[in-house]
């Protein structure tokens, strides 16, 4: 299947329900005929890809394959850089995201990193900032917020009893799940999460994957990950991308058991990559 | 060579701790309460203080902070994260040479600022001196230290929809602050023992000022004047004045940051 059938296939399915499999979410975010642009360098060549609602979406594919950029692309962080472009089309809900407010934006997609940030603050005041960004100011919403959200992120046990301690102190799997809580504090639509697990052991890593899974049920996840047990343990749809362009995007388990190209075989079978 | 290098090398500490350990010596035996609680004595009479010079000294830094330091730190602000491409390194270049101009220029620009028009000393000229003395360095420090913030903390705040100016001033200069106040404090301290350029602004008072409009004494300049008096327990007051100059910029220092390092908010 060429990357650019892909947006009409999955609507197909979801109007039609033809597939083997009935689906019962539509398409959260879509993206048409995407390009980007470092300056003159184009970073990312005619993407079209559809992310289905309530599922979790995996990205791989080789270092500096355009994955974290394009991930980028759906919250608009990418303005952040200076000299960057975007052509093409991404709808949040059938909305441009280029002509939403970026502030409501990025309420509504929320995004979790590679290296875990959390602020030089309270474990309660990072998981409060996004509320205080939103204008809430009362003690009881912002502390039901907290705890909800730290639930929700299973760290909530591990901190209950300092929530007004330095986040720093926390180890390395619990600020990524802060982080993570920080972002659901907002109650976010989708939730991208660009290689969160990269810098931690494989005893945080299961416990963020199987977070993931539980989170899917209130929300969409798009995961950029380099790694492929990753990707095919936690994901429901694969997109393989290669040189900026997506090669191939397809559910997990036909990505990893009949990819349809030769490249995808190959990284997934540790030939390239 | 290794000699002349070492003996180099050892001259320049020595001469910190000769000096230090003159100060203490002299400073020490010449130090007695009735100096931090009366005022001077008449000439002529033995004793006496510098009460009202350790308050205005006082005063007189918090006027510069107040004066140079919100001007310092906004200005650092912009540089580290709003600048373009050159008007940037023109001030930076610029506050390089401000901060190069002898402490007496600006005393002189004080003066034709704020004591010429108004015909008299006062300590609010001598404020606005050390203030614009302060400003190269509050500014360069905060650069530097909003500058050092890593950038995927500025990422977290703008991807929970924060505006700029919220990021930078509830998670970047928060971050940052350990260092921006450190920097204040060295700043303070390099300012607190200059001399010229309170000369002919905020002058000497032997009395307590009457208001921030008025001549103010401060413990640089009283040290001037008693040292170079030919009285002899004038000179023993100018040695404790040193004295007590160089321990409150040492105990100003140590105090802020261990206050800082106790706050929870370490830089990462």
């Amino acid at each position: 299947m060429i990357a650019s059938d892909i947006v009409d296939h999955m609507a197909d399915m979801s109007l039609n329900g033809a597939n083997t499999v009935v689906e019962p979410f539509g398409l959260k975010m879509r993206i048409a005929g995407l390009n980007f642009y470092y300056g003159r360098s184009r970073a990312l060549h005619n993407i079209d890809l559809g992310v289905r609602a309530n599922h979790i979406t995996a990205l791989i594919g080789p270092s500096g394959c355009g994955k974290s950029t394009f991930i980028r692309t759906l919250n608009r962080m990418y303005e952040l850089v200076r000299h960057t472009r975007v052509e093409g089309e991404v709808t949040l809900d059938e909305t441009s995201i280029f002509a939403m407010d970026v502030s409501d934006l990025r309420q509504r997609v929320g995004m979790v990193f590679q290296k875990t940030n959390p602020f030089p603050k309270s474990i309660f005041e990072n998981v409060a900032y996004g509320l205080r960004v939103k204008g809430h100011r009362k003690k009881s919403v912002l502390a039901d917020a907290v705890e909800h959200s730290l639930k929700r992120a299973s760290l909530w046990e591990e901190v209950e009893d300092k929530l007004h301690e330095s986040a720093l102190s926390l180890s390395g799997g619990q600020q990524q799940r802060l982080c993570i809580a920080r972002a659901l504090a907002v109650n976010p639509e989708v939730l991208l999460l660009d290689e969160p697990c990269s810098a931690l052991d494989p005893i945080s890593t299961a416990k963020i994957e199987a977070l993931l899974v539980e989170l899917k049920q209130s929300c969409t996840i798009v995961i950029v990950t380099h790694n492929m047990q990753q990707a095919s343990r936690v994901s429901d749809y694969t997109g393989y991308f290669l040189l900026g362009e997506l090669l191939e995007f397809d559910r997990t388990p036909t990505i990893f058991q009949n990819p349809s190209r030769k490249e995808t075989e190959d990284y997934i079978t540790g030939r390239f990559g | 060579m290794f000699g002349l290098t070492g003996f180099c090398a050892f001259m320049s500490v020595g001469i910190l701790f000769f000096i230090l350990g003159y100060l203490f010596w002299q400073g020490s035996t010449s130090l007695n309460w009735a100096f931090f609680t009366e005022l001077p004595a008449p000439v002529g009479e033995l004793g006496g203080g510098m009460a009202n010079a350790i308050v205005g000294s006082g005063k007189l830094l918090l006027l510069a902070t107040l004066f140079g330091v919100p001007a310092g730190f906004l200005a650092g602000v912009y540089l580290a994260e709003f600048g373009g491409t050159i008007f940037p390194i023109v001030v930076r270049y610029t506050t390089d040479l401000l901060n190069g101009v002898p402490s007496i220029v600006m005393g002189i620009f004080a003066y034709a600022l704020v004591v010429q028009p108004t015909h008299h000393f006062s300590a609010f000229a001598g404020g606005l001196a050390l203030g614009i003395m302060m400003i190269p360095i509050s500014l360069r420090s905060t650069e530097e230290f909003l500058r050092a913030v890593p950038h995927n903390l500025r990422e977290g705040a703008v991807a929970l929809g924060a505006s700029k100016s919220r990021t930078i001033f509830t998670v970047v200069v928060p971050a940052a602050m350990k260092g921006i106040v450190t920097g204040t404090m060295l700043d303070l301290a390099r300012v607190a023992g200059e001399t010229a350029p309170l000369l002919f602004t905020s002058f000497s008072n032997r009395f307590w000022s009457p208001g921030w409009n008025h001549p103010m004494a401060s413990l640089p300049v009283m040290i001037f004047t008693y040292a170079i008096a030919p009285y002899p327990d004038w000179h023993r007051q100018a040695w404790a004045a040193g004295f007590v100059l160089v321990a409150a910029v040492l105990v100003v220092n140590t105090i802020s940051r261990l206050i800082l390092s106790r706050s929870g908010y370490l830089e990462r």
